[in-house]
């Protein structure tokens, strides 16, 4: 089927991402060991980069990456490296997947909220100014659609800030962990494709009102509310559908902006942190993750479409 | 971004047939496919409610602790903010008063000095527990005094221990035997401690992070691992609820600490924030109840928040200077040192930029130290500068090469304002001797690398006391000492603080180190003081108490508490 | 493609040229004709402004304190005033005057945007027109590597590359170059990492553009007379498909800055003293705290940048719509 071969695509794709990542961080110098204060002695620093095989050649520390290296220990005996993906190099207490469990969730929901908060004010929006065309919901609704995507989250997100929680405090300034912490983020993150929710809705209904089975459908006597809805929505939905792969890809970038602004400890200000850290093990995992995830939402989408348009078969 | 998908139909992705007809047969084959669909929205929406309700109840206490940890373990770390934290969880065998900055009883109840004052015995308290209820005995202060002495632990004030008999040499690796450390359990209770030499500050020393206690039996069995565990064991007055990673760590009240009954706050939140606006905003919003760190103070604000009362200065031992490379010319020269300082106008750089009360520093060791009094040192003397720049060879500057100044800056708080400092240097080096500096911005995580390898011509440094004692600051500059930096090796130097160290009178002791810090500020002039730091924390006096300001910055969490409760948002 | 049948003032004569025809209907698309101005306009000023600086600084006593007031480097004691009449829009944390600094950021802006968008343009016409020309496997294979870049996140690879490159980069210019040279290192690496995460879509419509233009008789004509694949694809295909490339170049201009932006606004792009929107808008947010609010570090800065976004796309799609291409 379709959908299992793409399936099968990601493993061998991810392998080569990971690769590269790795490779590539590795690339650079000034390691996770620099410190602030007080220098540590050449031979702590030897004795760190050996506990750590930073020594070894990339290859091999590849190797190691995964799991694939077997050594001697100081017994003799043949054992088994534990794969070294796990650990990060800044934060040496804490593991690699201990780091992504935590801060997941918190993306995780910050994004699906945003997306909610996208679908939920696009769509009622879009259809309301394509159905009341001419009247002031079409040019109140038009106005706001065309304002909203003019404003990108790194202008919208300072501004939410100033005017709501500190002039006006009615919101929490920075953190996560109640629902009015979670106003703000998302409203910033959302409202951008909020806008190009309501325009695609608005062009996809008007491109199908006219058509003929919707003429048709009108002539056997449904309610004006009924063709509309089921008939005609469930079609101009499609291209919504078809743009949330490409806007839940875009929510997940977004997000880098509004964790940092808001100081929200999900996977966005790991990223970056690790990424200015040089912390190899935690980027080239979240960039993996990062990776799988629009991969699986890509093809949830596509699922969807398939539900919703009838008329449309995979081969 | 804006345009880029619309005009990527999918189409492209897949091989799709539109059929022409309403495709109401298709329905029933699809239903497998709809199901499943289903189940995935499903699990969506459940991950969705997961984090919604994750909601955990509100700390008794939230502090902002400036930067994340990068480890609790006591032994390795050295950021101030991480010794916050190790100090609340791990204990020693003394720990510093809140109120004064002394040495007092922690896990050891008193101890003794032998006449000749290098063997020092201290007896525990009975009945000594982990939070987890294994007894706390000497055996493990042993263990962990050694662990921090083991090359394989890799920490960085393990030179803190080089007091005691052949820790030198067991850190270096020349004696093996961890056992042939002066350290050793005469029974469960009393322990014996052997020096090198006596020294006046060695209570100091046992206060340090560096000899905290830490649970042998969890680190023989998780290894590197072991700040992991939970429960952790811990033998301090907090217990380490929660760890989260930039979000914040999260403390609970001890019920098995020796001193539990003095435990002011049940609950302490510790967040990791690196902005002072942030910090500032979350504090005035009333998410947070005392930002203490230095760093964490917005300086264009600081003339209008200096005049509120929850904003607190308050001296302490740190002092910001510059370092010569000695070792390339034409800085070798002990008079073109000079000259810089003399020509270093430190009551200009004060007024203009440090608003926060900061002390002109002519010498090295804070004022404040306990018992000593420093020497004078270099004033700011334009024309004698000049005069001894011509003696050196470069009158009037003419000759002299472009130096290049090395220094590190961040875009806000504390560390901005050494790129402002960069450039008031460099404009009364130009002035008052004519010498033209080159400026040179290094990214903070190499710039301790390049002062190592004395890659630099001169750069900015600061150092802040480890303990209240002035050979914290003159230890720097002996010949072996890793902090060092600055090339300069002075034979007699060495020799003074050796010899004031093995001194027990206190004030010959402090003879020999006024001798010592003359020869370093106004003889030779490897580095040159410009101010001495002023700390700033900010927390409402009418709703927290259990703070006082000392000179090393000390707040033991323990002892602070909110006085009414907090309204939850 | 379709007539127009009416009467209307404005009916495009059908003696007229394709592209004259074109020019018509993009005159009548009211909004990217304003757009075009407005970004001229632009342009004139970010171009005249250090010009008009200079000569004031030679006009005189009141032109040279103008001038230097307006640097946009120059430090002062003016710290965070709102805008004035010596400040139009007011200064910033070190005194600097907001004005120049947004004219100065508009100029790495669009810098960034321009270049960046000509390195994506080199790269994605390369790749479409032989994937295009190829046809086959290796069209399908090529085309199938654009589909998989286009699922994942590039400014992630954006940020890996950038921090790992740049620190390579720096220490070979230092051992080997000029060190004044390392300071640009990240503009360099900013032009080439956000173009070449940008050529997927200029891709895609070079691709069919190509391959409609590969059964032409032209094409035939040319492999007759014995031309080989590069030649033609050099002298005859490419140049035909340069009207579409240049729409969606416009196109793609206004994503770059956007993602440059982006990476400014986290640290990871311009690294001062330059100054882009992006690292304007987050020293102003990043200023921001209860007791003054600095809202003109917000609003100049974020202002500039949505005009110029949207000018930009405004002219783009009014350039796609009047030569009605489609992808």
């Amino acid at each position: 089927m379709y959908f299992l071969k793409r399936l099968l695509l990601v493993p061998p794709l991810l392998l080569l991402i990971s690769f590269l990542a790795f490779v590539l961080v590795h690339l650079a110098p000034g390691g996770p060991f620099d410190r602030d204060r007080g220098p540590a002695s050449p031979e702590i620093e030897r004795a760190i980069r050996a506990k750590y095989h930073l020594d070894e050649p990339v290859l091999k520390q590849y190797a190691r990456y995964l799991g694939l290296v077997w050594e001697k220990d100081p017994h003799g005996h043949w054992r088994h490296a534990p794969a070294s993906f796990d650990i990060s190099l800044k934060y040496r207490n804490h593991s690699v997947t201990a780091i992504i469990a935590q801060a997941l969730p918190v993306s995780a929901t910050l994004g699906f909220l945003a997306f909610g908060f996208a679908l939920g004010v696009g769509l009622p929006v879009g259809y309301f100014t394509s159905v009341r065309r001419g009247r002031w919901e079409d040019y109140a609704g038009s106005l706001f659609a065309l304002l909203v995507i003019c404003v990108p989250a790194l202008v919208v997100a300072p501004l939410l800030l100033m005017i709501f929680a500190i002039h006006w405090r009615l919101f929490p300034v920075a953190l996560w962990g109640s629902p009015w912490h979670a106003v703000l983020p998302t409203t910033a993150l959302g409202l951008y494709f909020s806008g190009r929710v309501a325009r695609l809705l608005q062009e996809g209904m008007l491109a199908v009102m006219p058509s003929e089975f919707i003429t048709a459908a009108r002539a056997k006597g449904l309610g004006e509310n009924a063709v509309l809805l089921k008939h005609a929505f469930r079609l101009a939905v499609l291209p919504v559908v078809s743009y949330s792969g490409p806007m839940l890809a875009d929510l997940l970038t977004g997000s880098f902006i509004i964790e940092s602004i808001f100081q929200i400890p999900g996977l966005g200000m790991q990223l970056i942190n690790s990424s200015l850290n040089s912390d190899y093990t935690v980027t080239v995992a979240l960039a993996l993750l990062y990776a799988l995830l629009l991969i699986l939402l890509n093809l949830l989408v596509d699922f969807a479409y398939v539900l919703l348009d009838r008329r449309v078969a995979y081969q | 971004m804006l345009r880029r998908r619309r005009l990527s139909s999918k189409g492209d992705t897949a091989a799709r047939t539109v059929r022409e007809d309403e495709g109401e047969r298709k329905e029933c084959r699809y239903r497998p496919m709809r199901l499943l669909a289903g189940c995935l929205f499903a699990a969506a929406g459940c991950i969705l409610f997961a984090g919604c309700l994750h909601h955990e109840p509100p700390a008794d206490l939230v502090i902002i602790n400036f930067t994340e940890p990068e480890s609790l373990d006591p032994a390795i770390v050295t950021g101030i903010a991480e010794m916050r934290l190790t100090k609340a969880l791990f204990e020693g065998l003394l720990r510093l008063d809140g109120t004064n900055a002394r040495p007092s009883p922690g896990l050891a109840e008193r101890w003794e000095i032998s006449p000749q004052g290098t063997i020092y015995t201290f007896y525990l308290r009975s009945n000594l527990a982990w939070s987890t209820g294994e007894p706390l005995t000497t055996a493990d202060v042993v263990y962990s005094w050694r662990r921090a002495l083991d090359p394989a632990t890799a920490s960085d004030y393990a030179a803190q221990l080089f007091c005691l008999k052949n820790a030198e040499a067991f850190y270096n690796g020349k004696i093996k035997d961890p056992a042939a450390v002066g350290i050793r359990a005469l029974d469960s209770r009393r322990l014996e401690v052997e020096l090198e030499h006596p020294l006046a500050f060695f209570p100091d020393v046992c206060c340090m992070p560096v000899t905290a206690v830490v649970p042998r039996q969890i680190i023989d069995r998780e290894g590197d691992r072991w700040l992991s565990a939970r429960p952790l064991p811990v033998s301090g007055p907090y217990e380490l609820e929660a760890w989260r990673l930039n979000d914040k760590v999260r403390l609970h009240k001890n019920p098995r600490y020796w001193d539990a009954s003095h435990t002011q706050s049940d609950v302490v939140d510790m967040l990791p924030i690196g902005s002072p606006n942030v910090a500032l905003n979350l504090y005035e919003t009333g998410l947070a109840d005392i930002v203490w760190d230095k760093d964490l103070i917005p300086v264009e604000l600081q003339e209008v928040l200096a005049k509120r009362p929850d904003f607190h200065a308050y001296d302490y031992l740190g002092t910001y200077f510059y370092r010569f490379n000695v070792t390339r010319k034409p800085l070798d020269d002990a008079r073109v040192r000079r000259a810089f300082a003399l020509a270093t106008d430190r009551e200009r750089i004060i007024r203009k930029l440090t608003h926060g009360g900061e002390k002109a520093a002519f010498h090295f060791v804070p004022d404040g130290t306990a018992n000593y009094q420093s020497p004078e040192g270099l004033p700011f003397d334009p024309a004698r500068a000049r005069q001894l720049l011509a003696e050196a060879g470069f009158p009037g500057g003419r000759g002299f090469p472009r130096l290049q100044f090395a220094f590190y800056s961040a875009a806000s708080g504390g560390a901005k304002l050494q790129g402002d400092l960069a450039i008031e240097l460099q404009q009364m080096w130009r002035d008052g001797l004519g010498i033209e500096t080159e400026l040179r911005q290094i990214e903070r995580k190499i710039f301790m690398g390049v002062q190592s390898r004395l890659e630099f011509d001169v750069c900015a440094s600061s150092w802040i006391a480890d303990y209240d004692d002035a050979n914290t600051f003159l230890d720097l500059f002996t010949s072996n000492s890793g902090n060092n930096r600055t090339g300069w090796k002075n034979a007699h130097y060495d020799q003074l603080l050796q010899a004031a160290n093995s001194q027990t009178d206190v004030h010959q002791r402090a003879q020999l180190f006024r001798e010592a810090e003359s020869l370093l500020v106004t003889e030779e002039a490897p580095i040159v003081p410009v101010y001495f730091y002023t700390g700033f924390n900010y927390f409402d006096p009418a709703k927290i108490e259990g703070i006082w300001q000392n000179l090393l910055d000390e707040h033991p969490v323990q002892s602070i508490r909110r006085i009414k409760a907090r309204q939850t948002h | 493609m379709m007539e127009r049948t009416t009467t209307e003032p404005g009916v495009i004569p059908p003696s007229l040229s394709p592209n004259q025809r074109a020019w018509r209907r993009f005159a009548e698309n009211r909004r990217a004709v304003v757009s075009a101005w407005l970004l001229a306009g632009l342009v004139l000023v970010v171009v005249v402004w250090p010009v008009a600086l200079r000569l004031a600084g030679l006009a005189g006593h009141r032109g040279a304190e103008f001038a230097r007031n307006h640097q946009p480097d120059t430090l002062s004691e003016e710290q965070l005033q709102p805008p004035g009449l010596k400040h139009w829009f007011g200064t910033d944390m070190h005194g600097r005057d907001l004005y120049s600094r947004v004219l100065y950021g508009a100029q790495i802006s669009l810098l960034v945007g321009v270049v960046g968008a000509g390195v994506s343009l080199i790269i994605g016409v390369l790749w479409g027109a032989i994937a295009g020309y190829a046809g086959g496997r290796l069209d399908s294979l090529m085309m199938r590597f654009v589909d998989i870049l286009y699922s994942l996140p590039s400014i992630i690879f954006v940020i890996v590359l950038i921090t790992t490159l740049e620190s390579m980069f720096k220490r070979w210019l230092a051992t080997h170059g000029s060190p004044a040279l390392a300071g640009s290192v990240r503009l360099l690496l900013l032009f080439t990492g956000l173009g070449a995460v940008s050529w997927l879509t200029m891709a895609r419509i070079v691709r069919g553009q190509v391959l409609s233009l590969r059964g032409r008789a032209f094409v035939e004509a040319s492999r007759a007379l014995g031309a080989g694949p590069a030649r033609i694809l050099g002298r005859h295909i490419i140049p035909n498909t340069l009207g579409v490339v240049i729409v969606y170049l416009t196109l793609t201009v206004p994503a770059i800055i956007l993602y440059e932006s982006f990476l400014s606004y986290l640290g990871l792009g311009i690294q001062p003293p330059m100054a882009s929107w992006g690292s304007l808008i987050a020293e102003g947010a990043d200023q921001m705290n209860p007791i003054r609010i600095y809202w003109w570090l917000i609003v100049f800065p974020g202002g500039g940048l949505v005009t110029t976004l949207l000018a930009l796309n405004f002219l783009g799609d009014g350039l796609r719509d009047a030569w009605d291409v489609r992808g």
